[in-house]
């Protein structure tokens, strides 16, 4: 009973990381059909964010360090998925796989960027002295970092939901998503939409960037760890919705938690691929389908 | 204005049936096969001639990676299905060798299991490693299994239309779970380590210096097979077929075709490639180890393609030698600078040079051709205009 609790908040504090990384794939997938295999790198960028930040102030100051970190990494990714935005993806719309593998390019090239910047082993970040401990339940223990984490990432996700469906911005964005040339007849700069979207999408990787430093140390490869069961996520949640993903993202990580206790890691990653092959029998298009006439 | 004079063809009476080329056998067969006879002529005698042993081994590893890149070529290049799990394949075929390797090797030291099951304290034969007692089986296997498991993904995936960057991901999970169930399979895989310290090949000391030219010669006999096999299937009415589902797949089903049974039999023919290319890879190397095909050698079997040219099987070839000797030359001298190099390689060929070094290739010389002939039209013209007006 301890541990199937346990597994749950670790379970439920990893979908919640994912959610964060994945929504700002799905928003650049859906909207641009751009696959962004540098994403996992901007992850990485907020977590060394917080690295620098902490070692530029004072021991005593490392909780409001931590906490300037979650504005900058997000300004940081951010400004790097706008670059790469306005660098390269631009020029290849509608060269979907092409994206993909320039953009796997841009990965090698930041995380090589961040082995000689940062030194290759992995280096720790110091977490607030607020978030050490945990709150004890009975006889299960939850990290007051786990809380955290799931806290950020409400707190994100109704953000992101407001701006989508309460500001003049984010309506621009849903009808861009819905129909390109259409949403542009209307006089909607399209190419200004997608580098918001793109601006957003990786600021909200560098946030989650943060989050990762609470769970253990940060190294070069970081987001490679990451970016698979993200992009997962967009496969089972579909594109460019925002529900889909929420559910996608818990189900795969509580699934991942629990099927690691009970069978071991290395099997579970590989029931959980075979559920999605299997549940893409079912659900080609994901959980979510906007309803479209085009050709599936 | 000539085209006044031309007649127009004839149409076709209905009742002649059209000419349809044999499905899998291409019409013109003979045609192009000079460079490859040459090609082939080098590879044999020219390179065992000219390379020291070391080097040798070296090409005939990059001659394996070529017979990958041309399965990759047929699947990318022609098929359109960005495969980013190509290593999966490589494993299969290169862990169905290995296992057969070593249990020879055990059973000639008088061990029941192969030496490392004995470290991590397996002391009876798992059932899985059974069958590969038998060397046709374990031949059969290396082939065999990547082109189920590939034809199982293909079959399940294509059918219900997955395709473009869904596929590509799919099949990326792919090598990130397989990846990991090797490493924790550790009395069943050999962990991180892999299958290490391969000696024998069927009767063949590996560590004698002859063995190396041996392998190599299978190596370019076999890579010469699976390309003059590739080169069929892309001239047959079934490589036209691919093609065109590759650009318009839509279409191809409004045809009658059915894409999904179209791309399912290439996805398979390319793991089959890989599967043999992983099979004569453990040989040469003597070692096969989850670090050889996880998701960045999967993503780098493209890069040879995509650099080569994509959609030529010269290309693909030729992509995997000059990638590697390039990686080999490089990466010793500069361990930093290469990745940088490699990214940036990849960044440029895959956004400005999508055609690759054979594309890039062909564009000049009709670039060169194109300005002979325009030269020659402008001389005849004024040639000409001279005629008219002295005459």
């Amino acid at each position: 009973m301890t541990s199937f609790l346990s597994q749950l908040v670790a379970g439920i504090s990893i979908g919640a990381l994912l959610l964060l990384i994945a929504l700002g794939l799905t928003f650049t997938f859906g909207q641009m059909n751009v696959i962004n295999m540098a994403h996992g790198e901007f992850i990485a960028a907020g977590a060394y964010t917080v690295y620098v930040l902490q070692g530029l102030f004072a021991v005593s100051l490392t909780g409001f360090a931590f906490l300037l970190s979650l504005p900058v990494a997000f300004l940081v990714a951010g400004t790097l998925g706008l670059l790469l935005e306005v660098t390269l993806i631009k020029r290849l719309y509608g060269r979907s796989l092409d994206t993909l593998l320039v953009t796997w390019g841009v990965s090698l090239l930041l995380q090589q960027l961040f082995r000689d910047l940062f030194g290759a082993p992995n280096v720790q970040v110091k977490a607030p002295t607020w978030l050490q401990g945990g709150l004890e339940l009975g006889e299960v223990n939850i990290a007051y970092s786990r809380m955290f984490i799931v806290a950020l990432v409400i707190i994100a996700v109704v953000s992101i939901w407001a701006f989508a469906t309460k500001t003049v911005q984010g309506t621009r964005m849903r009808a861009v998503v819905q129909n390109r040339q259409l949403a542009e007849c209307s006089g909607i700069s399209s190419p200004r939409v997608d580098r918001t979207t793109f601006f957003i999408g990786s600021g909200l990787a560098g946030i989650a960037g943060v989050g990762i430093t609470l769970l253990g140390s940060i190294g070069p490869t970081l987001g490679t760890n990451y970016i698979i069961d993200a992009f997962l996520v967009v496969v089972v949640g579909g594109l460019g919705q925002l529900r889909g993903a929420v559910i996608a993202a818990f189900t795969l990580g509580i699934m991942n938690s629990y099927l690691e206790l009970g069978t071991d890691a290395s099997l579970a990653k590989v029931i959980v691929f075979v559920a999605i092959i299997a549940f893409l029998q079912f659900r080609p298009q994901g959980l979510a389908v906007q309803k479209t006439r085009a050709l599936a | 204005m000539s085209s006044a004079t031309a007649t127009p063809p004839a149409p076709t009476p209905p009742d002649t049936p059209t000419k349809r080329g044999p499905l899998l056998v291409g019409r013109d067969f003979a045609k192009g096969q000079m460079g490859f006879a040459v090609a082939a002529l080098c590879l044999l005698f020219l390179a065992p001639a000219m390379l020291s042993e070391f080097r040798l081994d070296l090409l005939a590893k990059f001659v394996c990676f070529a017979i990958i890149a041309i399965g990759v070529d047929i699947a990318w290049g022609y098929g359109g299905m960005l495969v980013l799990g190509q290593g999966v394949f490589f494993g299969l075929g290169g862990y169905a060798m290995a296992m057969h390797l070593k249990l020879v090797e055990a059973k000639e030291m008088n061990l029941a299991v192969p030496d490392f099951m004995s470290w991590s304290g397996v002391e009876k034969l798992p059932a899985l490693w059974g069958p590969f007692q038998h060397s046709w089986f374990a031949i059969g296997a290396t082939i065999l299994v990547p082109m189920i498991v590939a034809f199982l993904l293909g079959s399940l995936v294509f059918r219900r239309r997955v395709r473009g960057a869904y596929f590509a991901i799919l099949t990326q999970a792919l090598a990130a779970a397989f990846v990991i169930l090797l490493i924790g399979q550790q009395g069943l895989t050999g962990g991180t380590n892999g299958l290490t310290n391969i000696t024998t090949f069927f009767g063949l000391d590996l560590n004698d210096p002859d063995s190396t030219y041996t392998l190599y010669m299978a190596a370019v006999v076999a890579l010469g097979v699976a390309y003059l096999l590739a080169r069929q299937l892309i001239r047959s009415r079934y490589g036209k077929l691919l093609i065109a589902v590759r650009d318009g797949e839509d279409r191809v089903r409004f045809l009658g075709y059915d894409p999904a049974t179209v791309k399912t039999i290439a996805f398979t023919f390319s793991a089959g490639l890989a599967g043999l290319a992983g099979a004569l890879f453990v040989p040469i190397v003597g070692i096969i180890s989850p670090a050889m095909l996880g998701i960045v050698p999967s993503i780098e079997m493209v890069i040879w393609v995509a650099l080569g040219g994509r959609a030529t099987l010269v290309g693909a070839v030729v992509g995997a030698l000059v990638v590697n000797y390039a990686k080999t030359g490089l990466s010793e001298q500069f361990p930093s600078g290469w990745i940088y190099f490699q990214g940036l390689l990849f960044i440029i060929v895959i956004a400005f040079v999508p055609s690759g070094l054979a594309g890039g290739l062909r564009n000049t010389k009709n670039t060169l051709r194109q300005i002979g002939r325009d030269r020659k039209e402008r001389s005849q013209a004024a040639a000409g205009f001279g005629e008219t007006r002295f005459e």
